[in-house]
């Protein structure tokens, strides 16, 4: 299977994305398309609401596919500022368009967070080793 | 324990047509195909037609002199006036009214009937059904290993499977079946399925599945033809609320709280569960199947708790987002108190409560079910 990886963000290995929104400062978070496929058709997105706290690691969100219904994992620590109220009305953008339909903007509260994160050639690589070792 | 998956003679194909294997009552089946998802194949039946893989679906043959009289004896339905080649769908009950399975029952000759049951429940159904047959002058025989069997469904089916054998199918009424050649295979057809939507289900010696499958493919490819997973054969059945042993039914469900009501006869004698499912008629069941629509917002899935009144009273059977209606629905038992269309209820998602009301039934009304 051909993913796609965005050279522009950092990957978490729950198989969530971030990059900095440098002129704002603020850390824009989605999932990756491995994950995305892995869901298959996403139908719902439950938004957290603005001014939530979240540590890196923390369960920020739930997104429901057709068949299930999987935990979304923050990439980095700080205030949610803004959630993408666009995936209410079209919750697949996350399956059309993985690295473009963002889902929360975090204020951050430390960006060296991301230096332990990995960049796309790690995360591709960690990838492969995770389809490689089965279901 | 780790347990041993079945394929089917299909699987090669499933996984270079990208199909997503999953473990499903002990086969390795495509739960879709990555190439179209479950959403896409999902439409395509309803627009067009889809084939399924559903070898892992039992064939039981019942044949003799007794073979109507035990099978009078053994399920719920009145089948006496079955012509030859007529369908029908029917339930197996435990003397307590609980269900051992549902079936689709094929009068195939005189004294020559097939019973199609769950994969789930094969090993089940043809221990009780031998349980029950002492006495009978009769052979069963589960022809399951040796008989392949797909589905072929959707408004196109017929124009589809028409190029493929010499049988009339449009002369077929719905719910019947017919000893024919698809491809030139000798093949029992049944004009049935378990979509909501016209079709067809074939059954064929085993040998000749990849033959059938791949020359369905190639002839319906110009009608919009795709092979479809489970994801979409669940949604499909779910719409028009076609009920699915282990969430609808189960032994400890009885047909009346699960409103199949209509398939039990009480004037055709004696059978299996007769004196329990009577009592539960007349006294009314202790929980009911419910149709309902979230009002909160919220995806609905199996096994949800549902709280009435505050208190946890009953459980989601099968919810998701209707992929042909976009509404968030799903069936539930609950308390007979609570049934009624328009009642609210409450689902249980990771533990919030979430509003929903009771709605009618089905979510889509089934193409031979249309006025």
């Amino acid at each position: 299977m051909a993913y796609k990886f965005d050279p522009n963000v950092r990957y978490a290995k729950t198989h969530d994305w971030v990059r900095v929104d440098a002129e704002r400062g603020l850390a824009v978070c989605g999932i990756s398309d491995f994950a995305q496929h892995a869901l298959s058709d996403v139908v719902y997105v439950e938004l957290p609401d603005v001014g939530t706290e979240v540590s890196q690691g923390d369960v920020y969100t739930t997104v429901e596919s057709v068949k299930a219904a999987e935990e979304v994992f923050a990439p980095v620590s700080g205030e949610i500022v803004a959630v993408n109220a666009a995936l209410e009305d079209e919750p697949e953008a996350l399956n059309s368009d993985p690295y473009g339909a963002w889902i929360i903007k975090v204020q951050p509260a430390d960006l060296s967070q991301l230096d332990a994160l990995m960049d796309a050639a790690a995360y591709e690589a960690f990838v492969a080793a995770e389809e490689a070792g089965g279901h | 324990m780790a347990e041993e998956l079945k394929r089917t003679a299909l699987y090669d194909e499933h996984v270079r047509l990208s199909g997503r294997m999953v473990p499903f009552a002990g086969w390795e089946l495509p739960v879709q195909y990555d190439n179209t998802g479950p959403s896409v194949e999902h439409q395509t039946v309803r627009t067009a037609a889809g084939l399924f893989d559903i070898d892992h679906m039992g064939q039981v043959e019942v044949r003799g002199p007794d073979a109507l009289p035990f099978l009078q004896r053994t399920q719920v339905s009145d089948i006496s006036d079955m012509a030859v080649l007529d369908a029908r769908y029917s339930l197996m009950c435990y003397a307590d009214g609980g269900i051992v399975d549902d079936i689709f029952i094929y009068r195939l000759g005189e004294q020559r009937w097939w019973v199609v049951v769950n994969a789930s429940n094969r090993a089940k159904d043809v221990a009780w059904m031998q349980a029950h047959s002492q006495g009978f002058d009769l052979e069963l025989e589960d022809l399951s290993d040796r008989t392949y069997m797909l589905a072929l469904q959707g408004p196109k089916a017929q124009a589809i499977l028409q190029k493929l054998t010499p049988a009339d199918l449009a002369a077929m009424p719905f719910h019947s079946g017919l000893e024919t050649t698809v491809a030139g295979v000798p093949a029992v057809l049944g004009a049935t399925g378990y979509t909501g939507e016209y079709g067809y289900e074939l059954f064929f010696p085993v040998e000749q599945a990849a033959l059938i499958w791949n020359t369905l493919l190639d002839t319906g490819k110009a009608e919009g033809l795709l092979p479809c997973g489970l994801a979409a054969r669940d949604s499909l059945r779910f719409e028009p609320c076609l009920p699915l042993y282990g969430h609808e039914i189960d032994q400890v469900t009885d047909p009346f709280s699960a409103r199949l009501g209509w398939a039990v006869s009480f004037a055709k004698g004696d059978f299996v569960g007769r004196d329990a499912l009577l009592k539960i008629k007349l006294e009314g069941p202790a929980k009911l199947l419910v149709a309902f629509e979230m009002v909160d917002k919220g995806v609905p899935r199996p096994d949800y708790p549902v709280a009435v009144d505050g208190m946890v009273a009953g459980k989601v059977t099968t919810g998701m987002k209707s992929p042909t209606t976009g509404r968030f629905v799903g069936m539930a038992f609950v308390p007979p108190s609570h049934s009624k269309l328009g009642s609210s209820i409450d689902i249980m998602i990771r533990d919030q409560p979430k509003k929903a009301v009771v709605v009618k039934r089905p979510f889509y009304v089934a193409a031979y079910r249309r006025k």
